[in-house]
């Protein structure tokens, strides 16, 4: 089986956002494989597992990202690519994005794509969907269970809290869910083997895109912080006061019940 | 200024349309700048339901019915969708971001070669100046985008952008379009209700939360009994789910889901910063916590330092009383 996880290398979740002149500020900041993404990483390599095959990681972004890239060879994927786009562009959005991947992908006869349902920095959870649309593939997004038999696919996915069974076919891309697996610490021999993993690096050019074909539609202005919060009221007294005085705050000051 | 034409995909529930298509209506006027808005609804029985859109500001709706729209899915609503942006060539479409629209409307703004601003929790502006503030890392920051060109297409997130009054003295034509739905790639089998008393987490207007201090699986009772109380929906830390008190699908957080109440009510949460990622733009924050040290402190409007199993009951009764006078 031909198997595809796309990966976006993301702020570690403890971090703290600074933003400077309307940007974010990333320097020293620790990054991590958005945690969508290691569902899907993981997911891959358990198919791979049971029905064979190979299963290739793809990025965009600047060689920064091969750290992430290793990371996921380390689990236990086969092949990494990293699509450099340092040079190219300077200004991405989820149109660009899905773009290039489709781009890459669109030779490859990819039997099963997965992604995360949606990365914890832009959040807009679109390019798993564009990606299949482009490629003219079935999508299902935000899965907990997937089981595969043949080219047959039964999956389950959260609905906003409720679960939906889906019965439908490869090829497919699929985006992960929480739930959906544990994925898995790299080993140590893991990390050793990932060094030797092939990992392809390429440019547009190598892809045939041209600059002006993968335009973002969408412009960032500005990025700020929320405004700090004033400090709230710890109320004092007995607990039946404190209960007392918090419903009357809620019913008349915050006049929410 | 030019003005535009907004298509507006509204969305039913079991029978009902869900507050986001109204709240959809509103943004979809901002973004007009004085032009038409058109709401659109699909299922298999969604023709009565296109009148209340009207009330809320379209000025006509467009419906599709047909057995294959019953359960959503992004080929049979695609289609649909597909057949009646032909038909009308907007130049602006607004979405809910909700499961379905985040599902649907990548799909839609690939085929349509455009852009798409989703989670949108504000609008500056209106017209063709239009800028949109969507929440980044998880809502440790916002930023403003705006389209470059063509069509504009935007989601927005449930709770955030107020409905316009309901005016039952509007009309407006409420016609359907016959679209012929074909070659479903997915079926849906099953589908299992989990989540409770049918207030959905993320359009909840009151989320009682639990963290690891509700202790058990039945420590969560009294929250649900403030929840139904309320109206409300019960929320939980990824702390509580971790430890099998209850289902994933109530996890509310950096991973899991993003909730802006009017009212939130965290019990027994510490307040990693993971967890308020997903929360702390709510409108009125309460923690109740025994460690007076707890983060959760640092964002709450109200604390109270206690015992949530003390608290919670006290509470129940307070606003009982307040509910009967």
């Amino acid at each position: 089986m031909n198997i595809y996880a796309l990966v976006k290398r993301t702020f570690d979740t403890e971090e703290k956002i600074a933003v400077s002149n309307g940007k974010i500020v990333d320097d020293g900041a620790e990054f991590i494989i958005n945690p969508y993404d290691e569902y899907a990483i993981e997911e891959a390599i358990q198919v791979r597992d049971a029905n064979g095959g190979e299963v290739t990681v793809i990025t965009i972004g600047d060689e920064e990202a091969e750290k992430q890239l290793r990371t996921a060879l380390a689990m236990g994927a086969d092949k990494a690519v990293l699509i450099n786009t340092e040079d190219d562009l300077d200004e991405m959005d989820e149109f660009t994005v899905a773009k290039i991947i489709a781009e890459y992908l669109k030779d490859k006869d990819a039997d099963l794509i997965l992604a995360g349902n949606v990365a914890i920095d832009g959040g807009s959870g679109q390019v798993g969907p564009r990606v299949a649309e482009l490629l003219g593939i079935n999508y299902v997004t935000t899965i907990t269970n997937l089981e595969i038999d043949g080219t047959s696919v039964k999956i389950v996915r959260d609905v906003e809290g409720d679960s939906e069974t889906i019965e439908t076919s490869l090829p497919l891309l699929v985006t992960a869910q929480q739930g959906l697996n544990e994925p898995r610490y790299p080993s140590l021999p893991g990390i050793m083997k990932a060094k030797k993993k092939p990992l392809e690096e390429l440019e547009l050019d190598d892809l045939d895109i041209d600059e002006d074909d993968v335009e973002a539609k969408t412009e960032t202005i500005e990025i700020y912080l929320p405004p700090q919060k004033a400090a709230g009221r710890v109320l004092e007294g007995d607990i039946a006061d404190q209960v007392k005085e918090l419903v009357e705050l809620l019913n008349k000051e915050a006049k929410v019940l | 200024m030019y003005t535009k034409k907004v298509l507006v995909l509204g969305e039913a529930r079991e029978g009902a349309l869900r507050n986001v298509s109204f709240e959809a209506i509103a943004a979809a006027k901002t973004v007009s700048g004085g032009g038409e808005v058109v709401g659109v609804l699909f299922g298999d029985a969604v023709q009565s339901l296109g009148s209340e859109m009207i009330t809320y500001g379209a000025d006509r709706v467009l419906t599709v019915e047909h057995p294959h729209l019953k359960h959503y899915t992004s080929d049979g609503f695609g289609q649909a969708f597909m057949a009646v942006y032909e038909q009308e060539k907007p130049d602006a479409i607004v979405f809910g971001h909700t499961s379905q629209g985040k599902d649907l409307s990548p799909k839609i703004a690939s085929k349509l070669a455009s852009g798409l601003i989703s989670d949108v929790t504000a609008i500056e502006g209106e017209g063709d100046d239009a800028i949109f503030i969507r929440p980044i890392y998880s809502g440790k920051a916002f930023e403003k985008v705006k389209n470059k060109e063509g069509l504009l297409f935007i989601s927005i997130r449930p709770n955030n952008i107020a409905p316009l009054a309901k005016d039952e003295s509007r009309s407006g034509d409420v016609s359907s379009v016959s679209v012929d739905i074909t070659n479903l790639r997915s079926v849906i089998s099953e589908v299992v209700r989990k989540s409770t008393e049918g207030v959905d987490l993320s359009e909840a207007k009151v989320v009682v939360a639990g963290g690891r201090g509700v202790k058990s699986a039945e420590g969560f009772a009294p929250l649900e009994e403030l929840a139904k109380l309320l109206g409300g929906a019960v929320g939980a830390s990824r702390g509580a789910c971790d430890a099998d008190y209850c289902d994933y699908s109530l996890q509310i957080g950096q991973t899991g889901k993003v909730v802006t109440p009017d009212l939130y009510i965290a019990a027994g949460i510490s307040g990693a910063i993971q967890h308020m990622a997903g929360m702390s733009n709510s409108k009125v924050i309460v923690a109740i916590n025994k460690d007076p040290e707890a983060n959760i402190f640092k964002v709450a409007d109200y604390g109270i330092v206690g015992d949530l199993f003390e608290v919670i009951p006290m509470m129940i009764e307070e606003i009982k009383k307040i509910k009967t006078n």
